[in-house]
């Protein structure tokens, strides 16, 4: 046997690690939104109706008492949920839209956008009316169980519409219809909430609407202590997915011809997918956008479609959104509160809208 | 690795690492395996190169097509091509020819496991594709499709890099033998400088060969390409299919191409599949097929026929007229064809036309001399004679 030893991989100098310049142009991009995120986080924390300096933020983060012992209650008991929140679910919402985006090979999958989130409220509803309690705005009235509860139904209800949006996908190519198909999904599953809360107590309606509108403040450590494993897990299964999504990149027959389990990874993002945005939804209400934007922003900045860097980026990404937003919703020397949504929309719309005009393959429907 | 052994050297050197696959040599068939292959033809001593080992691909009696599922509940199943026996070699370029729904496509994605075979079987290195797992499938069998991918920000490394799925670890991190694997399936389709380019940027015919070193990276033994070409311009393609062949001669790979690509592939490729109109599929090299008629057979159509003796296509049209020809031998074809195109045979006739050496053109009949200094100006002339 005469090997052909000039050209076979054997023969050659192991090359020395690629790319050197995209390597470090992607530390330095997680390095910056790890300080960002980390200075976001005190921001948050410090911002509100009664402000607290930055300072004392840090010692009593670490466990200092402050100068002034109301900072401390503040800070344990309003302040750090409601950041600890914006980051557990910014991140659950980036990582499941990064899922999606690949899963469909489409550029505007988000949980959001396809329907999944109102899957999720349809699930919430559900328990609203028999229960009648919603996790986070109604927690003086749920006790653990309860809150389990709600986040199995809002994960049940999310798994439910993006099974019906994954099946339907095979048969719509274009990325632009599965979106207004998911829109439709959505409007029906909020027609369906909507005639449920009829039959709800008013007040529980009322409530159920302004949970609707999507707030990080309403969580309380109880919540958190249900939420954080749940959106933990989510986050695992997606970060232990890196690689089978990778494969999914150039379309699901390279994947399947490069040995990929192509339906057990879609099975494994389904559930990943369906823990995280039903989590997030149990919890502040359906946040709009920031599943759908921070997986582009993260590609552009990291450069690359790497599920192995664009998981951990995004996380870090939407955490750092999660939180801007947190901190826009409380405009400074107004008492009021913004609706969350209200926020994600604004800078949200617009990338949607930037990427159809400036993409003609988003246009014609060619993903991602 | 048991499986392994029983099959021909190829498939030896394929058991000892990760990298043995590229050390993949050339051997001749010393496995005495009985011909298996039947062709459809009835000339059946042309079939001498059909004769393999147990490398490269063969099936038997393999029946591709659709399974569909009727309203009414019931299965049906549309065979398009059947009871095939075909087989590819290791180290030569197959190419898979035949007319558009011919099912081309069909045999390929059933060849690669993509959808299952109607019937009978397929081998890949002597083992049946069915009985094994997506992943050691990988390792033996990879393809470059016609699906037009989009891999969004990644660059010609990174998707090239993705061949390695097979071979990497849960985390998929690159190991320094991954990376050397693709840095030479770059090299190997002259690549290697576009491997910082962004992937989306690239060329039609760059991102072929890039997606040619995609499947190379994957180190199988086999690579199946549906239409690899159809994009790309006339040098591309050469450049594509002459690549193909070589790798399949200096990496003992087996190599199968769909193509429309009709003259060049018949120049090229070492054996090919022909699939003709009534579904029957012919194989052989390239001169067995145009011998026995079987590619005029496939291709002929109204105005269009296969010449055996160039091995390429004229136009078929009813001669208006016959004139004589005086030309040197060296201009003696391109004359024929510009007549040809004004429906001119040539032969014995009133009208002659003169080569002259100083280039001119000239036509004598009906009484008439005219002198043309092109066969622009000639071809013009004779239209209206």
């Amino acid at each position: 046997m005469t090997a052909v030893t000039d050209t076979s991989p054997t023969a050659r100098e192991p090359v020395p690690e690629p790319a050197r310049g995209p390597a470090r142009r992607r530390l330095l991009a997680v390095g910056a939104l790890a300080a960002g995120t980390a200075a976001l986080f005190v921001l948050t924390i410090a911002v509100g109706s009664y402000h607290v300096p930055v300072g004392e933020v840090v010692r009593v983060l670490f466990g200092d008492d402050g100068a002034d012992p109301r900072w401390a209650v503040i800070v344990h008991e309003v302040r750090l949920p409601r950041a600890l929140t914006a980051v557990a679910v910014g991140a659950a919402l980036a990582v499941a839209g990064v899922q999606m985006q690949t899963l469909f090979r489409n550029a505007l999958a988000d949980p959001f956008s396809l329907g999944v989130s109102s899957g999720a409220s349809m699930g919430v509803a559900a328990v609203v009316v028999t229960t009648g309690g919603v996790a986070g705005s109604f927690t003086g009235d749920l006790a653990g169980l309860g809150r389990i509860g709600v986040i199995v139904a809002a994960a049940l209800g999310a798994a439910c519409v993006l099974a019906l949006v994954l099946t339907l996908s095979r048969w719509v190519r274009s990325a632009v219809t599965l979106l207004v198909i998911g829109v439709m999904i959505g409007s029906a599953a909020t027609a369906l909430v909507s005639v449920a809360l009829v039959y709800a107590r008013p007040e529980r309606a009322q409530q159920f609407v302004i949970w609707g509108l999507g707030s990080f403040s309403a969580t309380t450590w109880p919540d958190l202590a249900v939420m954080l494993p749940v959106i933990g897990a989510g986050l695992l299964t997606a970060l232990l997915t890196a690689k089978r999504l990778n494969a999914l990149l150039l379309g699901e027959d390279y994947a399947r011809t490069m040995g990929l389990n192509v339906r057990r990874t879609r099975d494994l993002a389904l559930l990943g997918t369906s823990l995280l945005a039903g989590a997030a939804t149990a919890f502040c209400g359906p946040v709009a956008f920031l599943g759908l934007a921070v997986p582009h922003l993260t590609r552009v900045a990291l450069g690359t479609s790497d599920h192995r860097a664009l998981i951990p980026a995004s996380m870090l990404a939407g955490a750092f959104l999660a939180l801007a937003c947190a901190l826009l919703s409380r405009p400074p020397g107004l008492d009021a509160v913004l609706p969350l949504n209200a926020i994600t929309s604004l800078f949200g719309a617009p990338v949607v809208i930037a990427f159809l005009v400036r993409s003609r393959r988003g246009l014609q429907g060619v993903t991602p | 690795m048991t499986e392994l052994m029983e099959t021909a050297t190829e498939d030896a050197s394929a058991a000892t690492g990760t990298t043995g696959a590229a050390n993949r040599t050339r051997t001749t068939d010393t496995t005495g395996a009985a011909n298996r292959t039947r062709t459809m033809d009835t000339t059946r001593t042309m079939d001498t190169t059909d004769t393999t080992g147990t490398a490269g691909i063969s099936t038997r009696g393999l029946t591709v097509g659709y399974r569909m599922r009727r309203a009414s509940g019931r299965r049906r199943e549309r065979a398009v091509l059947r009871e095939l026996d075909l087989t590819a070699r290791a180290g030569e370029l197959t190419v898979l020819l035949g007319p558009n729904g011919a099912g081309k496509s069909t045999l390929l994605r059933t060849l690669c496991g993509l959808q299952p075979p109607l019937a009978g079987s397929v081998r890949i290195g002597g083992l049946d594709i069915a009985g094994q797992s997506p992943a050691a499938l990988a390792r033996r069998l990879a393809v470059v499709l016609t699906d037009r991918v989009d891999a969004g920000l990644l660059s010609a490394r990174e998707l090239v890099a993705l061949g390695r799925h097979p071979h990497t670890g849960f985390t998929g991190r690159l190991s320094d033998a991954d990376h050397t694997a693709v840095e030479w399936a770059l090299d190997a389709v002259a690549a290697g400088h576009l491997g910082d380019r962004p992937a989306a940027e690239l060329s039609d015919g760059e991102r072929q060969r890039v997606l040619t070193a995609r499947a190379l990276a994957q180190e199988p033994a086999a690579v199946l390409l549906d239409e690899p070409t159809a994009f790309l311009d006339v040098p591309s393609r050469v450049a594509l299919t002459v690549l193909l062949r070589d790798l399949a001669r200096s990496r003992g790979l087996t190599v199968v191409v769909s193509t429309h690509d009709l003259e060049l592939a018949l120049r090229v490729a070492d054996a090919v599949w022909l699939v003709d109109r009534s579904l029957r599929v012919h194989a052989g090299a390239p001169e067995d097929l145009i011998a026995r008629g079987a590619v005029a057979a496939a291709f002929d159509a109204e105005h269009l026929a296969f010449d055996a003796a160039s091995g390429s296509f004229g136009l078929r049209r009813p001669a208006r007229a016959t004139v004589a020809m005086d030309a040197p031998p060296a201009l003696r074809p391109l004359l024929e064809r510009a007549l040809a195109r004004e429906d001119l045979a040539t032969g014995d006739g009133d009208t002659l036309v003169t080569a002259g050496s100083d280039g001119t053109l000239t036509v004598r009949g009906r009484g008439r001399t005219v002198r043309t200094r092109s066969f622009q100006e000639l071809t013009r002339e004779v239209r209206t004679w």
